[in-house]
């Protein structure tokens, strides 16, 4: 008798990642550092240099998301009113993990039928403090203590191995966030010069450098 | 399954809708609301159901907020009440998720008015047995209060009661309703609460007041905050008993 073989296939075309959308995400003592690079291209040309793809959910909680533009504001504006909605009926807050497994729950179920192209770095302060997790465009989830999307972390997860501990004062994360970002710039063949970087505390979100046109 | 399509509201001989009439019953029966509206300031009071020793106060709410900048208070069937508060909030979110801008408290007065005027006119179901106060301040910084009744109709006031007793309430507010009086958030506030107390037993404990300033988020007064006002209240009554002997 002959032995089904199932095989899985996925379209290498629809693969359509963005080349230089970097983010970065680091946890310390009691912050979230999301950090997205503010350029969009389209193949050669840069179109805007920036772009704020941090997108502020509610006073606790924000995504930095990587992918073809669409997409990703399509499906943060569809998270964000989401969340709202949820916080609105529940008369309280959502904790970080419920609102990146809901995340990713709506990431999966599109996953097979009309995929989102978007990575994204979730941060967010609640009553466990702060908190980091990655979710992939596949809809894989991770919470890590610091995490990268794109291209971004062929480079930086070795240097945060290094540099990152556990912990960390507000201005020790910067720190490590500014060596990231310079290695970004000496290292990487694309232009990542321009940043939106986010500070998320327990007194909310604060944009610490770049523009903001993602409340 | 035979599908529920027989009509329920139907006309009378001389022209009424009787189930929406009884509804309207149904509203004089539940727990008074008051809303009052000033220039930077929109007040929201309603009477405090005396809870069961056992039972958790919080968690018999009648004022809701149904997006960050609009907040409703509501008399009648508080289930009915829960039914299309939901309905309301998801269309906050659809309509600033498609047009990407917060909705107008008119827009989402004529929406749930749109709901209950629905209910009214379709097969298989009840009109709701609630009148609604809805508050909020317009994108452009006007302030509005809106009513809602069975029926599926909306108007704006100044100032407006249901519920229970509401006409002794509404007519408290005609005789003292002023543009000044309400142009402080104190003014407004106390406005709510007098008008209030000539229905309600005086004391926070029956009494629940919502505060929705310009530009910041709702504030529902604590315990001890209201009975502060209430108490200046009645020392003002009394002073002016006094004075009047």
């Amino acid at each position: 008798f002959v032995r089904q073989q199932y095989s899985f296939t996925r379209k290498k075309s629809n693969h359509k990642q963005t080349m230089s959308d970097n983010l970065i995400g680091i946890v310390g003592q009691d912050y979230v550092i999301l950090a997205a690079d503010s350029a969009q291209a389209r193949s050669i040309v840069l179109m805007k240099e920036d772009e704020d793809k941090i997108k502020v959910i509610d006073d606790h909680k924000a995504m930095a998301m990587s992918g073809p533009s669409g997409d990703r504001e399509n499906f943060g504006e569809f998270i964000e009113k989401n969340i709202v909605l949820y916080e609105l009926r529940q008369g309280g807050s959502l904790s970080t993990k419920a609102a990146a497994y809901y995340t990713r729950g709506e990431l999966a179920t599109a996953l097979r039928s009309s995929p989102y192209q978007v990575n994204i770095l979730f941060g967010g302060f609640d009553q466990h403090g702060p908190s980091l997790y990655f979710i992939d465009y596949l809809a894989a989830i991770q919470k890590l203590p610091f995490g990268c999307q794109g291209y971004a972390g062929y480079f930086l997860l070795s240097v945060l191995d290094r540099h990152y501990k556990e912990n960390m004062t507000l201005e020790e994360g910067l720190q490590v966030l500014q060596i990231c970002i310079d290695q970004l710039k000496t290292r990487f063949v694309l232009n990542t010069k321009d940043w939106v970087i986010k500070i998320i505390t327990k007194d909310g979100i604060r944009l610490h450098q770049g523009s903001n046109s993602n409340e | 399954m035979a599908r529920y399509d027989r009509a329920i509201t139907v006309f009378s001989p001389d022209g009424h809708l009787f189930q929406v009439e009884y509804a309207l019953e149904a509203v004089r029966k539940g727990t008074t609301a008051v809303g009052v509206r000033g220039t930077d300031t929109i007040v929201l009071g309603v009477e405090k159901k005396s809870t069961a020793k056992l039972q958790d106060p919080r968690t018999v709410r009648k004022i809701l907020k149904l997006d960050k900048h609009i907040v409703m208070a509501f008399a009648g069937l508080t289930a009915d009440a829960r039914v299309l508060v939901n309905k309301a909030r998801i269309e906050c979110q659809s309509y600033s998720l498609t047009l990407d801008d917060p909705v107008s408290v008119e827009y989402i007065t004529r929406y749930i008015a749109g709901v209950q005027q629905k209910y009214t006119q379709s097969g298989g179901v009840r009109p709701f047995g609630i009148s609604t106060l809805i508050i909020g301040f317009d994108p452009d910084g006007t302030p509005r209060l809106y009513q809602t009744d069975p029926s599926g109709t909306f108007s704006a006031w100044k100032a407006n009661a249901t519920g229970k007793n509401s006409k002794t309430v509404r007519e408290f507010l005609e005789k003292n309703y002023t543009t000044e009086g309400v142009s402080t958030s104190a003014g407004a506030v106390k406005l709510a609460i007098k008008s209030l107390m000539e229905v309600v037993e005086s004391g926070s404990k029956n009494i629940e007041i919502a505060v929705l300033k310009k530009g910041e988020d709702l504030k529902i007064l604590e315990e001890d905050e209201v009975d502060v006002i209430v108490k200046e209240i009645e020392a003002e009554i009394k002073a002016a008993k006094e004075e009047s002997e």
